[in-house]
């Protein structure tokens, strides 16, 4: 029963891009219309009448857009369905699909992570599609077709939930490529700009590569077992030499996809250019499906973790966390800042996915459930989060026509709205309490500051400075997100788009965004919850829970016991509620001072305050680029014009600043060169003679025989 | 009843906090041969500013006038948290030292982003240097904290001050580093001399003062309360963590009254410390301030391999 929740969900994905590709036949619809109503004349008139009003010249795009988001957000529901039933049951659910090759099934497995997976991308596919259908409105249909968007999100939506399903190495290559393909048509929607197609190829590139890396991972595995089927996989006899090579090829593959540092370089060029409800998709929910394979193949098919895999797991989440933060620091387009964000983001899961594996090696599975928690409930809270923040900003580019930072400003007052949700957004991920982000980062904390129970002396030194750079992570994404927040919605407008703009006219527009901010304030004040839900899966996969103190009851979150740290969110609402209430009616009791006199600002008596004399971007983050100057390229100039006989009047100013990544520097522009002088190195034998070409096939012909025989 | 005690500890908390303020005034004046304010000064300071109507900028929106009562009740909530007369409070249980970080990171995102709100460079300029010496010293914060984590294996204060207390007087290397490291991290985060002047209106230098320059009436009163208990609150940890001897272990009325006396005594004991490094010290340049946190973060790792290598168990 649960599994045909889980089947709907991906049929309604399917169905959903299949419906539009009928954007382009409304001429053939019609006709096939009329050959109904000529054949059938006694059809009911009802129906007749809704297939004539749906067909409709203007009617029908419109029409069809929603169904497809409507089919879309059904598969979302019945995602979510799925998960919940599946991780409330603790069933674990095996079936075949006769699918593909006739001696190669499919196998499918429905257990509680694919099931909390799913959940995750239910309610981002939900939000998703209650936000799509004014969204695309925006797109001329002569130049982004919407059957081509339509067709490759249901694509890209079935792949994903198909990968949690897979049961069997070919069946998840299939999924993950289905997942990887889709998703790179859908990066180059707007393929009419070069520098879109130029960021699409890397996205295709990176996660070919990635895939060949999965796939070879799943070859050192099947190679030691009977099969491809994940049971054999798991059974595979591995010694610990083979199994670090295997884990080693799947932290690559995976990571790539996931956004590790250094190879995250594909997310801050791709997110930007998708639509925005694709790289809210993509980027709150495809990365966990890729979390997921990490997890999967570690935990699951290679099932000894060791404790070095937890410390490489370690060191590169945490740089992955600090440099993703000071990297979004620097932007100052919204969506690269977001997807650079995501880079921190994911390394603060897989720092704490390192320390669950240090934890279980070292025969500590009660811990190590806790950090599974951190990890996975971080994945969570990002997926809401972040994808409130990709939907916040695509509202702000359909409205303002701009994602530059230092273009906005002032839009609290046109965009009452949007601004409390994105507000909403900004404070979970810079993990306030109260919210989402803080209770996992929590979590994280504690898990760290158990490494005093471990005997190795170096680990138990390296946890808590890990721990203390989760910390600046923390402190400079608060940082960043005040600078997010800031220059968009507050101060003056600081062009002239952003004066012109208004609020959404469409309000089911924000219904989506609505959802997830709702989600992650409730999760921040009730994480016991989702909580629960996790355990499920820890229990599944590490066969234990997280150590909760259940003599403090349901309002209190104490991992490990109360005597060592407790965190009630819920008291903490009453007493902020308390604390704020009670002196906001007493300062305002006074009807004579309760009223504010409003005047114009501050201008230290000369005068004409404008906008330009406002902090921007590159103002806010100044302090943070000088102390941190080594991390990134900086290429920073002042030019100035001048004027007067003898040149001495500065007539003009301007400013120059461009940040550039290390990565291209360091190491992707050597492998460039290295695989440039191969291929040179290669053409030499190309002579483009064909007598030598004969030789060649002449000689591959003997060697072959002579291997033969 | 321990809830109650637990609500009337934080509203003395709430209370006294003026006192330290004014008392530190005092003892600075005395040591720069001025004539002191009275000790009083700053609670008719605050009631003056109550009894007047803000003025708020047209610019402003309700980020601007909502952020006081925001920061004063995250501060209130953090005060309610540390164990000023008695430990072993039920409030202690609801939020632990990390949580109290957060309260302080809350209040300090919405006093950034009222900062930010007036569209004016003044305002920029103070979240910024606020949130970028923040930035730097929230970690060093948290890894003093979690050298006392690790020594008492647990982030919940009040159990972790009576650790201390049932452990006795040890002279403990990583405990110094620590106290060290959070001395260092509180004259930061509450804007003293050498990091930020409280005092001062220089461009230049301000940092806290340029991003409420704008408030003023009840807000700003609510602002200043709210920093004077941020100060009183560090003092507090300063003074319960590594010394906490004289704290009430129960709740009788003599155990609380002794306790308050001891805690009067330390805090002002304290003050005098503070405003001697106030007048000897100078107010160093804002990039340098980055030296100063990283060597507070540094002794907190300090203290933290020390326990590890020195002090564990096995």
């Amino acid at each position: 029963m649960i599994i045909v929740l889980a089947y709907c969900a991906v049929l309604l994905s399917f169905a959903s891009g299949l419906l539009a590709l009928l954007m382009n036949q409304q001429s053939h619809l019609l006709a096939a219309n009329q050959f109904i109503v000529d054949k059938y004349p006694n059809l009911a008139k009802p129906l007749q009448n809704l297939l004539h009003y749906s067909l409709d010249v203007h009617r029908f795009p419109v029409l069809l857009r929603q169904a497809v988001f409507i089919l879309l957000g059904l598969s979302g529901v019945f995602a979510v369905l799925a998960g919940l039933s599946v991780l409330l049951t603790q069933a674990v659910i095996l079936d075949q699909i006769p699918l593909g090759l006739p001696w190669l099934p499919w196998h499918v497995r429905f257990d509680a992570l694919s099931g909390f997976f799913f959940l995750m991308i239910g309610i981002a596919v939900s939000a998703v599609s209650l936000y799509g259908p004014s969204y695309v409105n925006a797109y001329d249909e002569r130049h982004h077709p919407f059957a081509v968007l339509g067709l490759f999100t249901g694509l890209f939506v079935a792949g994903m939930l198909l990968v949690l399903l897979a049961n069997d190495a070919f069946m998840f290559m299939i999924a993950w490529e289905l997942m990887s393909v889709a998703s790179y048509f859908l990066v180059a929607f707007q393929h009419e700009n070069p520098a879109n197609r130029r960021a699409a190829f890397l996205y295709l590139l990176m996660a070919e590569v990635g895939a060949l890396a999965i796939i070879l991972a799943f070859g050192v595995l099947a190679s030691f077992a009977d099969g491809f089927t994940f049971d054999a996989l798991r059974n595979a006899p591995l010694s610990n030499l083979w199994a670090s090579i295997a884990f080693g090829l799947a932290l690559l593959g995976f990571g790539m996809k996931v956004g590790i540092f250094p190879v995250h370089v594909w997310l801050p060029e791709a997110h930007p250019v998708a639509p925005s409800h694709i790289s809210a998709l993509m980027s709150g929910v495809m990365l966990k499906v890729a979390l997921y394979g990490l997890i999967r193949f570690c935990f699951d098919l290679l099932g000894n973790v060791q404790w070095q895999w937890g410390v490489v797991l370690v060191v590169l989440g945490t740089i992955s966390a600090l440099g993703g933060i000071l990297y979004a620091m620097m932007q100052s387009n919204l969506k690269r800042l977001l997807a650079y964000s995501s880079v921190e983001n994911v390394g603060i899961m897989i720092m704490t996915l390192g320390l669950a594996m240090i934890f279980l090696d070292s025969g500590f599975p009660q811990l190590a459930a806790l950090g599974f928690l951190a990890a996975l409930f971080h994945a969570f809270n990002h997926a809401l989060f972040k994808n409130l923040l990709f939907l916040g900003a695509g509202i702000l580019h359909h409205q303002t026509h701009e994602l530059n930072i230092d273009h906005m400003g002032g839009l609290i007052k046109k965009m009452p709205h949007t601004s409390l949700l994105f507000l909403v957004g900004c404070m979970s991920i810079s993990s306030l309490p109260l919210f989402n982000g803080f209770v996992s980062e929590w979590l994280a904390f504690q898990t760290a500051l158990q490494a005093d129970v471990l005997d190795n002396g170096i680990l138990r030194s390296l946890i808590p400075v890990a721990a203390a750079a989760l910390a600046l992570t923390a402190a400079l994404g608060a940082a960043c997100f005040v600078k997010v927040y800031g220059m968009i919605f507050l101060g003056q407008s600081r062009s002239h788009h952003s004066e012109k703009a208004h609020e959404v006219g469409d309000k089911t527009m924000l219904a989506g965004p609505i959802l997830l901010a709702v989600l992650c304030f409730l999760i921040g004040v009730f994480p016991g919850a989702i909580i629960n839900l996790i355990d499920s899966v820890s229990l599944q996969l590490i066969g234990q829970t997280m150590p909760n103190d259940s003599t403090l009851g349901w309002l209190w979150l104490a991992p490990v016991s109360a005597q060592q740290a407790s965190y009630s969110p819920p008291l903490v609402l009453v007493g902020v509620l308390v604390a704020g209430g009670a002196t906001f009616w007493y300062l305002r009791r006074n009807p004579e001072t309760k009223t504010m006199r409003r005047s114009a600002t501050w201008d230290c008596g000369f005068g004409g305050i404008n906008a330009r004399m406002q902090y921007n971007c590159s103002a806010f983050t100044m302090p943070f680029r000088r102390i941190f100057a080594n991390v990134w390229l900086i290429d920073e100039r002042i030019d100035k014009t001048m004027k007067g006989a003898m040149q001495q009047d500065v007539a003009a100013v301007s400013h120059h600043l461009q940040i550039e990544d290390h990565t291209w520097g360091r190491l992707y522009q050597p492998i460039e060169r290295g695989v440039n002088n191969l291929a040179r190195l290669i053409g030499r034998i190309q002579t483009g003679n064909i007598r030598t070409y004969l030789g060649y096939s002449f000689v591959t012909l003997l060697l072959m025989l002579w291997v033969i025989s | 009843m321990n809830w109650l005690i637990a609500a009337l500890q934080t509203a003395l908390f709430v209370l006294l906090a003026p006192l330290l303020a004014g008392w530190l005034k005092c003892c600075k004046c005395a040591l720069q041969n001025r004539k002191a304010p009275s000790v009083l000064q700053p609670y008719r300071d605050l009631l003056k500013l109550t009894r007047k109507n803000p003025v708020v900028a047209e610019q402003a929106s309700w980020v601007f006038t909502r952020t006081p009562y925001i920061v004063f009740s995250m501060t209130v909530l953090a005060a309610s948290v540390v164990p000023l007369i008695a430990v072993d409070l039920p409030t202690s249980a609801s939020a632990d030292v990390i949580v109290m970080v957060g309260f302080f990171a809350f209040a300090r995102f919405f006093l950034a982003l009222a900062g930010l709100d007036i569209g004016t460079a003044f305002g920029g300029m103070g979240s910024s240097r606020e949130m970028t010496i923040s930035s730097l010293a929230e970690p060093a914060m948290l890894m003093a904290v979690f050298t006392l984590a690790m020594a008492e294996s647990t982030t919940n204060l009040s159990v972790a001050i009576s650790h201390v207390l049932n452990d006795g007087l040890l002279l403990r290397p990583s405990f110094l580093f620590a106290l060290y490291a959070l001395i260092l991290v509180a004259v930061a985060e509450t804007g003293r001399i050498p990091v930020d002047n409280p005092t001062t209106h220089l461009e230049l230098t301000m940092i806290h003062e340029a991003m409420i320059l704008e408030y003023s009436g009840r807000h700003l009163a609510l602002i200043e309360w709210a920093s004077q208990i941020k100060l009183m609150l560090y003092g507090t940890l300063i003074v319960n963590i590594f010394l906490p001897w004289g704290i009430a272990e129960n709740f009788t009325s003599s155990a609380l009254l002794y306790g308050l006396l001891i805690i009067v005594a330390k805090l002002a004991a304290l003050a005098i410390v503070l405003a001697l490094s106030e007048t000897l010290l100078a107010k160093m340049r804002l990039f340098r301030v980055q030296e100063y946190l990283s060597f507070a973060y540094l002794l907190g790792l300090l203290g933290l391999l020390s326990h590890i290598i020195l002090e564990a168990s096995r």
